[in-house]
This record gives structure tokens, sequence and C-alpha cells, in this order.
């Protein structure tokens, strides 16, 4: 049985690393956390990738299609060594950057993302290429369950099925919610991975914070020869804080000091904190 | 103009494309089920061309993804479905990344003929100048397509080309990246043009020739990077300055030139033969073309019109009067609104 100690601990200084960026200006706290498992076991366990490879044709491929969840991807690749932690503390600063959604300025990040739905797309394009140059390249696109509302996603998914790219994975967190609200109650989705399934994809829907299933998951990449692969991973919007776990107003939070302290606590094991700052239900 | 010019079937678009392309492993071809240009193509390139079925958004992010990984795509949609509806995908996965990929834009302008106001793609060049760092290239006819082509697909930003492989006898200079083409000298009317109505403007310009009225003729052939010295050159020599497009006034090549010449200083009146907030007639393309006052004869007189009123006129907002005055066209019986 494989020990994932080491997993969880660079998934808990992500998370706290996420918590600090989320205060001066704020950041998408809840997505940043309810991915940061999947990033974190896909850099260690999955990605044949590393600081060093950057530029090896050879190499994995992760896009971090909604790019809003940016902290998490900013976190795993500071800890993972592809750029100095203390980076981190740049976070909206005009010198360096690090902003709202992943660019190519920063080590690590494949490709810049924004507006929903575009990813998947770029990762066909990525994983058709690497067919045809005979490359080893797998193609790992993280989407938003909320994404999946963007038409382009689904049309996306019937061209990744008729070129039967089986090095493409597409991992959605399926945290429940959508900006403002919970999924089911506006454009519900389910069964999700029914309707992958009938795009065509091989489908896996595993419990998003648990590195077993995790590894259950990734083990075999592609999971059937001549299809793309969906994971569908269920996750918790703000997991590791209790205080804010499935809360649909705490998605993009602008914390004060305190209360960034008082988080950071609350993911070590403490009470559960009290925000006063203002809830944020805007984009 | 006589469309009798025989197509050359040795030299088209396919063909060099083709050869460029298996001379070139960069190259890949992508379609959003859109073959009409590039027939031969899947024979000749095999697995790399691409057709991703209509769906013109996810052609745009493969295309970028390709451009990630070091090749150069080439796609082709319908002019309107490529610029417009992925037109976010060409703005954040093309542009912002400045990927070289290449733009082909099928029945741009007048060429959509009969299809109506969904296919006029009359707005393409407002859309595309609006991205930064992209280059457009709007040839003449298919001479000029393929005389740019080996430069416009080989450079590394990104390129939207108004593809037109209208058959025409106009001989054209040796193509280079952001120059436009001298087709003829004169000082009475200073003709600006691109894409496919310059033959036609070239032919009525030989009209008022042999009526002693001279023009200077460019063929701008490129929009973006924009030739600015051929304009200066033109609005400086010439009393009158004419744009002619089958493009929206709004995002066009005559705004494009009065931004030029508002920046250089130079006042001079400049008249446009375009379409001004509205959608052309659909019909074949003749028909589209004498109605909407492009035929060689509209044309002609429409230009013979513009500098006869400006010869006996003092001031530009004279002129301005002459030019949104309607003008009387009639054929086969039909007025024109």
């Amino acid at each position: 049985m494989t020990d994932f100690t080491e997993a969880e601990q660079i998934a808990r200084r992500v998370r706290a690393h996420a918590i600090r960026m989320a205060t001066g200006g704020g950041c998408f706290l809840g997505a940043s956390l309810s991915c940061a498992d999947i990033l974190v076991y896909l850099y260690t366990h999955v990605l044949r990738t590393s600081p060093t490879r950057r530029e090896d044709p050879t190499r994995d491929y992760l896009l971090l299609s909604k790019g809003h969840d940016v902290p998490a991807l900013y976190g795993t690749l500071a800890e993972l060594g592809y750029f100095p932690t203390a980076r981190l503390a740049n976070h909206l600063s005009t010198d360096d950057h690090l902003y709202w959604h992943p660019n190519r300025a920063i080590p690590g990040v494949e490709f810049h993302s924004g507006s929903l739905g575009h990813l998947l797309s770029v990762g066909m394009g990525i994983a058709l290429e690497a067919k045809i140059s005979g490359g080893p390249s797998r193609v790992f696109v993280v989407v938003g369950d909320g994404e999946l509302n963007e038409g382009s996603v689904w049309e996306a998914a019937l061209v990744a099925s008729a070129k039967r790219l089986d090095n493409l994975v597409v991992i959605v967190d399926r945290n429940g919610f959508q900006a403002n609200v919970a999924t089911e109650s506006l454009i519900p989705l389910e069964p999700l991975a029914d309707k992958l399934a009938s795009f065509g994809f091989a489908v896996a829907e595993i419990d998003g914070h648990h590195f077993p299933s995790l590894e259950e998951a990734f083990a075999v990449v592609p999971r059937r020869p001549g299809s793309p692969t969906a994971i569908v991973a269920r996750t918790v919007r703000n997991k590791g804080l209790p205080s804010l776990e499935g809360r649909a107003e705490r998605w993009f939070v602008n914390l004060s000091p305190a209360e960034v302290q008082m988080l950071l606590q609350e993911l070590q094991g403490a009470s559960r904190a009290t925000l006063t700052s203002e809830p944020l239900v805007v984009r | 103009m006589t469309a009798a010019a025989a197509v050359n079937n040795d030299r088209t678009y396919s063909r060099l494309l083709g050869d460029l392309a298996l001379g070139d492993p960069r190259f890949v071809v992508l379609t959003a089920e859109n073959r009409a240009a590039i027939r031969d193509l899947p024979d000749r390139l095999g697995d790399r061309f691409i057709d991703v079925g209509i769906c013109e958004q996810t052609m745009i992010g493969m295309a970028a993804g390709f451009a990630l990984r070091g090749r150069i795509p080439v796609v082709h949609a319908l002019a309107t479905f490529l610029t417009l509806r992925a037109f976010e995908f060409i703005r954040d996965d093309v542009g912002i990344a400045g990927f070289p990929v290449k733009l082909i834009g099928g029945v741009p302008g007048f060429l959509s003929e009969a299809n109506g106001p969904t296919h006029q793609a009359i707005d393409d060049l407002a859309v595309m100048r609006a991205i930064p760092g992209m280059q457009i290239f709007c040839p003449a006819d298919e001479s000029d397509l393929l005389a740019g082509l080996p430069a416009v697909l080989t450079s590394p930003a990104p390129t939207y080309v108004r593809f037109n492989a209208s058959p025409s006898r106009l001989p054209h200079a040796p193509f280079e990246l952001g120059h436009a083409e001298l087709l003829s000298e004169g000082h009475d009317l200073g003709i600006l043009a691109a894409g496919l109505l310059v033959p036609y403007v070239k032919e009525a310009c030989d009209r008022l020739r042999d009526e002693g009225i001279s023009s200077r003729l460019v063929n701008l052939r490129m929009i973006a990077p924009i030739d600015e010295e051929a304009i200066v050159e033109t609005a400086t020599r010439c009393h009158l300055v004419v744009v002619v497009e089958d493009h929206l006034l709004v995002g066009g090549v005559y705004q494009l030139v009065c931004e030029v010449l508002v920046r250089r200083g130079l006042s001079v009146p400049v008249l446009p033969f375009g379409l001004d907030a509205r959608w052309f007639r659909p019909a074949l393309l003749p028909d589209v073309l004498d109605h909407e006052g492009f035929s060689v004869a509209k044309l002609s007189e429409r230009l013979r019109r513009a500098h006869r009123s400006r010869a006996g006129l003092r001031s530009s907002e004279e002129v301005v009067d002459v030019i949104f005055e309607p003008l009387p066209l009639v054929s086969n019986g039909r007025s024109t609104p």
C-alpha cells in the first residue's frame, strides 16, 4: 500500500499557500482548495514532467482549464521546485505575473486560461500532435463542473472521442458549485459520468480528496485503448477548512490578515474560524 | 471586369499549400469540414490533414495546442464562422499566445454571393484588426494569394488570410510582408483598395485614363501591418483619396486609412466606397457587384463623379455632400435604392 504521507503534507502546504494568497485583494479560494489534492497527486505521482523537463517534448502536460483555481497550481509548482515559494508573496503584484488566472510567465504553467471552455480543445491539439509525431506525451486537463455549462467543452468532447485521443485525460473537479450557486440548482449536470461516457470517454468517478482513490483512477492511462479518459473527482469547495466547506458565498474571498491566521490554524486542526470579512459573490 | 482569365490548374492554393507542407514538416492543415480549396490535401498530407467537423472553436483551440508543440497550423473555415464564432478562441488561444496559427477565411466579403447576411464576412477585418499582433493578408486575386502565401505562412506571427482565389489577369509585383503594391501611377485620384475589388478598380482606372483622368492605384495587400508610407504617399500626391473595400466602413480599410492620415497630420478628403452600416444584397457575384456599385461600369462612373466633384470644389465639406448623395445607378432595368 502506497504511503501518501508526503503527498498529504504537500497538499496541506499548498492549501496554506492558497489561504495566504486570499488577502490583499483575495483569490478564488473555494475552487483552489477543492482541486488541491488532485493537482498535488498528479504532479507527485502521475505526470512525467519536472522543473528540469519544461522544454522536454516527451513530457506530460497539465492544463488548468478553469483557471481561477490557479492559487492551488501556483502552490503546487512552488512546492515542487518550479520556482521559489517566496515568490508566492508576489501574488497580485505588478512586479510579477501571479494574478487571478494562469499564464506562461510562471514556470511550469503550460498554457494560459481564464475564459472557460478553452483548454480541453487546446489539450486535444497537444495530444493529437504527440500522436502524429509519435511522442509519449499525455495531456491532463482539469476542468470545473460549472465550466461544463460551456458548449465548447461538449463540442471538444465530441472531437476528442472521434479522434481517439487516448492520451488525453479530463479531470472534472466536481465540487458541486459554479460561481454563485450549486450546479444542480441551476444547470443540472447529473448523471455526469453517464453523459461523459455517452460522448465516448472511459469514465471513472472517485473521491477527489482520497489519495488511494486517485491512485486507482490514474493507475492506467488510457482506461480504455482508443478512448479519451474522464475522471469525475468528487470534491468539496474550500476542502480543509470546515468553517468554509461547501458554502456558496465563499467562492472568492478577500480575507483580513487576522482571518488568514485563523484559517491557517483551522487548517492545522484548530477550532473553526469565524470570518467577518464580506462574503463576495461577484466575479 | 471580364472573368475570362483561365484558372491555372498547375498553380493553385491547394497545390502550393501542399508543396509547402511537404517541404516543411512543421505544417499541419486543419479544417472545420470546409474542403472546397483543399480537396487534394488529405491524400497528400496524410495524418497532417485534420478535419475536426463543424467545430470552429475546437479547431482553433487544437491549432493552439499544435502551435504549442512547434507546429504551424493552417486552419480553414468560412470567414464568418472562423472570425466570429471562434473569435474568442482566436483572441485568447492564438492572439494572447502570439502563435503562428494561419487562419484561412473562405468566401469573405462579396464572395459569399447569394448566401445572405449570416455568411457575409464584411466585419472580419474589424474584429481581426482588434487582436494585437495579428497579421492580415487580403489578396486581390489568385496570383496575389499565391505570391504572398509562402511569406505569410512562414512568418512567426498569427495571420488571418481573407481568402480570395478569384482568377484575374492582373500582373503582380513580388510580395513583401507589410508592403503594398502600386498598380498604376497618377495624380487625379488616389485609390487604395484591398482584396477582391482590386482588379475591378484597376479596369475602371484604365477606362478613366482613356478619358484623361489619371489614378494612382494601390493594392494594399496587407491590412496589418499596414503600409503607412503607401497611404501617405498617395494622400500627398493626389487631390482626393478613394478607399474601395467589400467591408463595412466600421473597422475596415476606410477607417484604417483615416487613422493613418490623422496620425500623420495629413488633411485630404477621403471618399469611402464600401458598405455603410448595412448588409449587401445577396445574389451571384456579378449581380452583387452591379447592385452594390462595384462593377467596372459602376466603379468607373462613381470615380468619374468623384473626380468631377473634387475638381470643382473648394472645401472638403462639399465633397462629403457628394459622397453621400445616392448615385442614380441603373442596370438591367433595376435601380438601386
